[in-house]
């Protein structure tokens, strides 16, 4: 704060320190969440209603008022303009004590060696979350931290998870016990899951780009072209999916051998085939945006060299236009992770699993069980490739 | 020696470059001068086919351009762009070394001439090599540039406006040295500008041309005294004239025995630099040195009857 102190106002402004924006948006928040909203839901079974508990009903009353008074001083730090390291280590620890103390929530709910019992979070713990992450994550902005700083920090998140899961904080928790009716099949949809996202981005990878080169070079084929797959992203998602089972179904009964490698009406197939209509359109206009973008008078020096049509691209061209062909490839990853939850509609199955079966039993915790790792994944995928992105763009060096 | 015959390039309907024949002798510096627009660079790049003729032919040391493939052909030709055009992704080195490895040369003699070439071009090859182009100022960025265009020791360099990008004593600067290594090598240099002071300064021989059509091919003191048409005469400027004329000459060409009065000035400047010189100080006469010692002296006189109208 030194170098602010340079005017009378700043000198006032140090003695009664401004309030944050953000800060005060979310002590809205966080009012709201601790006064009007559970903290955890509590119920005898899986599937019967339950009580809304807020913190200080849902553990022993030192606890309770050891989370208030972390939440109270977390609410103040982020309210006040205080160095944006500071407030990215209260959020932390804000953040860290309610995941251990909603662990402790469920210890402290459910009867001794009782199963059935269930224990989920409440709205207010997830809006408590949201509040203490939303300024952790705008801490992390003003930081300014680099590609490798970044996830050097994702890295040190994850360890304290799967820390906290390892040392059985949430054991008595809903989700966790609803995973452990299910850890194999759970693991199962996982891998189909990764490999739906993935799979189908590379396969949209390998035929994406060149189409993209091919789009770059040729005008007429980008005139026919990408017009079509522009239509095909406003298909909604369902409907896609949908779309594909009568035609595959029609293929898998009349083609011979066609049933014999996979293709069915229902199934993986029509995800993976739905996944890569969608994920084609981002690729291949950010392969020609990336092209085109590429200097002039860069590939016009070149090609005045004499490098052939073929250094030009893999030498020139390709490398320019990188990054913005891996900001495209970072889009349809986050994308599918998120969308590859609707292939288990068509039988294709994944996480989506989870969700659609735990809606059909109007059991929210199974729902959860689907939703947040599918989440998880999504946002690991969104910065290690926002931060991929940033290490292979060209460093902006101030040019004389 | 390139030969230029009857060499057009038409657009759909309109015609930029119109039965353009020429011949440029081998070490010239043929400087192509016009307006915009007036189809200078596309003449230019049909000499290393980055535009294929509609008609005409373009023989370089009486061989055909179109008897072997286009790529080949220009590793043969320099090449240098204004705003340079080097690759922002690869070092300094690597941007002068790309026509070299594209010949195939070993790598220890491609890291020779790189390091050769900086050095010519007052770029410690230590401290530069491996520098991003985007680390260098504007104009080391353009002495890379043409350091490049005369990596594979080319016979031939072809210019578009390479020093349309930089300030003027940086660009004066940038013509001295492209002077000094034409000299060097004996380079044939094809070099586009619009700005006809340039032309007058670097070139050993004058293109002018408007809408497609070449008006007129001499020397600089040929236009400047026997402007073909009107076109030509305005794009020298009336009022510039004689001081145009006096700028294509030395003092050293000039000088007289005999003694003058007060500070002297050095054979090599222009006689132009000189006239403004007696101008400024009210001197009929200007002693003249080279290297410290005085070799006679330079008159008013002598200048105003070299800025005449030659006869
Ligand atoms: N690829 C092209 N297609 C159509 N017209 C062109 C093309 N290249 C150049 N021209 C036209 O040819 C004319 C001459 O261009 P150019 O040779 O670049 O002129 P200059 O270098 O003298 O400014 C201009 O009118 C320009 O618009
Ligand atoms: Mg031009």
């Amino acid at each position: 704060m030194a170098q602010l102190l340079s005017s009378p106002s700043d000198l006032q402004a140090a003695r009664v320190p401004r309030l944050d924006k953000l800060g005060i948006i979310i002590a809205v928040l966080v009012l709201a969440a601790v006064f009007f909203l559970p903290f955890v839901i509590s119920r005898p079974n899986r599937i019967v209603a339950g009580m809304a508990l807020p913190i200080s009903g849902a553990l022993p009353a030192l606890q309770a008022i050891v989370l208030y008074g972390l939440i109270a001083l977390g609410s103040v730090i982020g309210l006040l303009r205080v160095p944006s390291l500071w407030r990215l280590a209260s959020s932390f620890v804000v953040v860290l004590s309610l995941c251990l103390f909603l662990g402790g929530a469920a210890n402290f709910l459910t009867p001794e060696g009782n199963t059935v019992a269930r224990v989920s979070p409440g709205a207010g713990f997830w809006v408590l979350v949201f509040a203490f992450a939303l300024i952790a994550a705008d801490a992390l902005v003003r930081l300014r931290l680099g590609p490798l700083a970044r996830i050097g920090v994702l890295l040190l998140v994850a360890a304290a998870i799967a820390a906290m899961l390892w040392a059985g904080v949430w054991q008595n928790l809903s989700i966790l016990k609803e995973y452990a009716n299910r850890g194999a099949a759970f693991w199962a949809e996982a891998r189909t899951h990764v490999a739906l996202a993935f799979g189908s981005l590379a396969v949209a990878t390998v035929i994406g780009v060149p189409v993209g080169i091919l789009c770059y070079r040729r005008s007429s084929v980008r005139a026919a072209l990408l017009p079509v797959l522009n239509m095909v992203q406003t298909i909604p998602s369902i409907a896609l999916f949908g779309l594909l089972i009568a035609p595959l179904a029609w293929l898998a009964a009349n083609v011979p051998g066609a049933s014999a490698v996979g293709i069915s009406g229902i199934g993986t197939a029509p995800a993976m085939i739905a996944l890569f209509a969608y994920s084609l359109l981002p690729i291949v206009s950010n392969t020609v945006i990336g092209l085109d973008g590429v200097d002039a008078s860069v590939k016009d020096a070149a090609r005045g060299m004499g490098m052939t049509d073929n250094q030009v691209l893999f030498g020139v061209e390709l490398p320019l236009a990188f990054p913005v062909i891996l900001t495209g490839i970072r889009i349809v990853l986050v994308q599918n992770i998120g969308l590859a939850t609707i292939a288990a509609l068509i039988g294709g199955g994944g996480f989506g699993v989870f969700v659609f079966q735990g809606i059909g039993q109007t059991a929210m915790d199974l729902v959860l069980l689907g939703a947040v790792p599918t989440v998880a994944l999504a946002f690991v995928a969104a910065v290690v490739l926002d931060a991929l992105v940033e290490l292979v763009s060209p460093k902006r060096v101030p040019s004389a | 020696m390139i030969e230029i015959d009857g060499l057009t390039k038409t657009y759909e309907a309109t015609t930029v470059v119109d039965h353009v024949s020429l011949t440029i002798e081998k070490g010239e510096i043929c400087v192509i001068v016009g307006t915009s627009g007036s189809g200078k660079t596309t003449l230019m790049r049909m000499i290393n086919r980055l535009v294929e003729p509609t008609a005409g032919t373009v023989r370089i040391d009486g061989r055909d351009t179109r008897d072997r493939p286009a790529h080949q052909l220009r590793r043969q030709i320099g090449y240098a762009i204004q705003g340079h055009g080097l690759f922002p992704h690869r070092t300094v080195g690597q941007n002068i070394g790309t026509v070299p490895r594209l010949l195939g040369w070993e790598k220890p003699r491609i890291a020779a001439r790189v390091d050769e070439l900086l050095s010519l071009f007052q770029l410690d090859p230590a401290l530069y090599r491996d520098r991003l182009p985007s680390e260098l100022s504007g104009g080391q960025q353009q002495r890379v540039g043409v350091a490049r265009a005369l990596a594979a020791e080319p016979d031939i360099l072809l210019m578009d406006e390479p020093f349309g990008a930089l300030d003027p004593i940086i660009r004066s600067k940038a013509q001295d040295d492209l002077l000094a290594i034409q000299k060097r090598f004996g380079t044939t240099i094809v070099l586009v500008t619009h700005d006809m002071e340039e032309a007058i300064t670097l070139g050993s021989k004058i293109a002018v041309m408007d809408k497609g059509k070449l008006l007129q091919y001499a020397t600089p003191a040929e236009i400047i005294a026997r402007p073909a048409t009107d076109f030509v005469n305005q794009l020298i400027g009336t009022g510039d004239r004689p001081f145009r004329l006096l700028s294509l000459e030395t003092v050293l060409d000039h000088v007289e025995p005999g003694e003058a009065a007060g500070d002297a000035i050095d054979a090599s400047l222009s006689l132009r630099d000189a006239y403004a010189e007696c101008l400024w100080s009210g001197r009929d006469a200007i002693p003249v040195e080279e290297a410290g010692q005085r070799i006679g002296r330079v008159t008013l006189s002598r200048l105003t009857a070299l800025a005449a109208r030659p006869q």
